[in-house]
């Protein structure tokens, strides 16, 4: 597989390239096919243009107005999925060690997650007075969810005969926890963190809105949206942004994912 | 787990009622005790009597928005699985379209949702619509991939002694195997797909939908109001929730499911 | 009459490629005549489910040749002439018990009330009536092994290759499922390849005793059991058996000694 392994990786690589390609080719063949205006689909390209151009009057060109907004979001997302995942992985572990809790407390934390989040965001602003601090909150809302579920599932997935084995050498609850649950549960986890890193950018996009932040891209999206008319392409760039962003989060978990989860072939 | 008998089954749910009771009733005490202002937290009673006097106009504004929530639903779930299907024939489609998905699926979405409005008007529920169906397409497609996918090899080493085709590894082995995938998913969209209806009417929406409702009552101040509707949304999310848990549990009776 | 399986020079490496090389078969030659039940014994990690699977097409040898009726070890699965039990059960678990015997007979698209008949019958020879609506949780690890015997079974294979099917049974039941077999092998005219790790149990069940040793895994001999059917409790108990469980027993201990 060493010798292998690159040469699929490579051509997974070229595979994925294509289907990239072949999407932008789709998105030309609807704007030419159905003949639509720059409106309703800018060409790809009038995107990229207007990243050159200053967005105001004098002011810098639009793609550093956007990276800063990209950063001021990112920090935000990144504090909210710290928080989430500390705070998921404790309630995970605590439900994976007493039943009591797991039973009276999980329903709870998937009901949680039927709370429209951007309902009870006006809340969280009048609470934190309109601090900054709502959008980590928000954000950290929305990650902690699948970090529970998961490091529960996981706490619990070793195989019976390995607690008992552990058991057999009278393993404190301690040691079991780390030498066994926790390794056991890591690449349930890592699953977690891919979804709750998505969440999180989710999170703090939206938290911007009634937050009235404006120097995030959640503000820089309604403020485009609002000369979306003259300028739909700003709008489609904002939005690119948040995807990258996204995308940014997701690659960098499963970059370290990757180097925790080495050793563990699956 | 079937095996066991099954005590009484009021007694399984004793925690949870316990702790729904202790807490409605720490809140409602700890409002009036501290006498917290009602834009704050509204104690539970006048969330209540909140919800008594605009029950119509918010049972009115949650089936618009519960309908864009299933409908999209629907759409993108299906289209997910049949994508799924159609890829499971070929290694070299699946593998560079997987990764797209992923990269797809990690991006915020509901950033899109200005766009939709743009689109087909921000009062044509087609603008949710599209926006759900977008949410949920890629995670049913990237669950139902991998179930199709990841199944035991000696499993796949007992078809091959048969001898059988590619397409009765497909009914016979992959698609049971992906079953239970399929139905994580759809519990995952389940929440994921009223939340998005939701929130892609915070961009826009019709003024009877539970978006433009919550957020509007909010920005009024009348949060018993907001809060009220907020509690109508959660109890649709849970109510569709355990309606695909239920259908799970149906259809999949062999899959022990963690929850 | 042609051989049903007959391996000529067969060697299979695993890795390479800038892996550690694995030698898992060197040199065999091996013939196995219609009606045979052939054992294979050998230490852990021998080679035994390695040669196993290369007769039954799932791995294909390095270099060699693998003919089973006279055609080869591809074309005879396509022929579905094997009928498998490995070492887990591998049973699916959205299937009954049930349905689960019934798979190979799906496949092979015998009519639905034949085939639930005869998935009856494979049942109650495993004696698991009373189970067939149970999913395979819900069944001990040996009660699903019997299952999978009960499936590798229903669809009378001409070569049956079993890979440790009772490891997991207890000694009376196993014993019992040794009996159950040697009768269904007996009436049923197949030939039989069973991988296993016990001594006894390869001298009970065997017409010939095959002998194998570890890295490289090779065949180091072959004893031919002689003892008479019916076999029963009795012949368990008699000299005879007695002297060919110490010769498989000392050909064991000869081939760990070469390599030491
Ligand atoms: N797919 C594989 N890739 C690499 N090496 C393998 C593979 N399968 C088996 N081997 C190696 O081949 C050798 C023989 O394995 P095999 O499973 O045939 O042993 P065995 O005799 O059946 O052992 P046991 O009695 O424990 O089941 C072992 O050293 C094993 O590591
Ligand atoms: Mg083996």
């Amino acid at each position: 597989m060493v010798a292998t392994l690159p040469k699929r990786r490579t051509s997974k690589n070229l595979a994925a390239i294509l289907v990239v390609v072949a999407l932008a080719v789709l998105w030309q063949a609807v704007k030419v096919a159905f003949n639509l205006d720059g409106r309703t689909l800018p060409h790809l390209w009038e995107i990229v243009l207007a990243l050159g151009e200053p967005a105001r009057r004098n002011g810098p060109p639009l793609i550093v107005e956007l990276l800063n907004a990209a950063l001021f979001t990112a920090q935000g997302a990144f504090f909210g999925f710290a928080i989430g995942a500390v705070l998921g992985f404790v309630l995970g572990t605590l439900f994976a060690h007493v039943s009591l809790l797991e039973r009276s407390l999980v329903p709870y934390v998937v009901a949680s997650q039927t709370v429209p989040i951007l309902a009870i965001a006006p809340m969280v602003v009048i609470w934190l007075q309109g601090s900054w601090w709502s959008v980590p909150v928000i954000a950290a809302y929305l990650t902690f969810f699948p970090v529970t579920i998961n490091t529960l599932r996981g706490m619990k997935s070793p195989d019976p005969r390995a607690l008992e084995l552990m058991r057999s050498y009278a393993a404190s609850t301690w040691e079991t926890l780390w030498k066994l649950r926790f390794p056991a549960a890591l690449p349930a986890i890592f699953t977690a963190f891919k979804i709750a890193a998505t969440s999180s950018v989710v999170g703090a996009i939206i938290a911007e809105l009634p937050a009235g932040v404006q120097r995030g891209l959640g503000g820089a999206i309604l403020n485009f949206n609002q000369y979306y008319i003259t300028g739909p392409q700003r709008l489609w760039a904002a939005i690119a942004m948040a995807a990258l962003v996204g995308i940014v989060f997701y690659v960098v978990i499963a970059a370290i994912e990757r180097v925790a989860l080495r050793n563990i072939v699956r | 787990m079937t095996l066991q008998p099954v005590p009484n089954p009021l007694s399984r749910y004793t925690p949870q009622i316990t702790v729904f009771i202790a807490v409605l009733v720490a809140w409602e005490v700890i409002v009036r005790a501290l006498n917290i202002p009602r834009f704050l937290l509204p104690a539970p009673s006048v969330i209540l009597s909140a919800l008594l006097v605009t029950f119509s106009t918010v049972l009115e504004s949650a089936w618009y928005t519960l309908r864009n929530a299933l409908l999209g639903f629907a759409l993108g779930c299906s289209a997910g699985i049949l994508v799924a299907l159609a890829t499971s024939r070929w290694t070299t489609v699946r593998e560079g379209l997987l990764p797209v998905a992923i990269a797809i699926n990690s991006i915020p979405i509901i950033a899109l949702a200005p766009i939709a409005n743009n689109w087909f008007g921000s009062n044509n529920p087609m603008s949710k619509v599209m926006i759900v169906i977008l949410i949920t397409f890629f995670p049913t497609m990237i669950n139902t991939v991998r179930g199709l996918t990841l199944v035991e090899p000696a499993k796949l080493e007992l078809m091959r002694s048969y001898a059988v085709s590619e397409l009765e590894v497909l009914t016979k082995v992959r698609i049971p195997n992906a079953l239970p995938y399929v139905f994580n998913a759809f519990k995952v969209c389940s929440s994921l797909s009223l939340i998005g209806a939701i929130v892609a009417e915070y961009f826009g929406g019709p003024r009877k939908s539970l978006g433009v409702y919550i957020l509007q009552e909010a920005q009024l101040f009348r949060f018993d109001n907001a809060w009220a509707a907020i509690i109508i949304a959660s109890l649709l999310g849970i109510a569709f929730y355990a309606v695909v848990i239920t259908v799970e549990r149906r259809l999949i009776p062999w899959h022990v499911s963690v929850d | 009459m042609t051989p049903v399986v007959t391996l000529t020079n067969v060697n299979k490496v695993f890795g390479g490629g800038g892996r550690p090389q694995t030698v898992a078969l060197k040199d065999i030659n091996l013939q196995i005549e219609p009606r045979e039940f052939v054992s294979l014994i050998g230490p852990s990690g021998c080679g035994k489910s390695t040669l196993l699977r290369t007769i039954g097409d799932l791995v294909p040898p390095s270099t060699g040749e693998v003919v089973v009726n006279g055609k080869t070890a591809h074309q005879a699965r396509l022929n579905r002439e094997y009928g498998m039990v490995f070492q887990a059960p591998v049973l699916f678990e959205w299937r009954t018990v049930l349905h689960n015997v019934e798979l190979p007979l799906e496949i092979m698209r015998v009519p639905k009330k034949e085939r639930e008949q005869r998935a009856r019958e494979m049942l109650k020879l495993v004696e698991l009536q009373g189970f067939e609506r149970h999913y395979p949780w819900q069944l001990s690890g040996g009660m699903q092994q019997r299952v999978a015997i009960a499936r590798a079974l229903a669809f009378r294979p001409q070569l049956l290759l079993m890979d440790e099917p009772f490891g997991a049974l207890d000694e009376l039941t196993r014993e019992r499922m040794n009996a159950e077999l040697l009768r269904i092998w007996q009436e049923t005219q197949t030939t039989v390849v069973f991988v296993t790790h016990s001594i006894p149990e390869a001298v009970f069940l065997s017409t010939r005793v095959v002998v194998m040793s570890a890295r490289p895994g090779r065949i180091t001999a072959i004893i031919p059991i002689d003892l008479p059917y019916p076999r029963d409790v009795e012949t368990r108990e008699s000299p005879r058996f007695f002297e060919l469980v110490t010769e498989v027993r000392e050909a064991l201990r000869r081939g760990e000694e070469m390599r030491a």
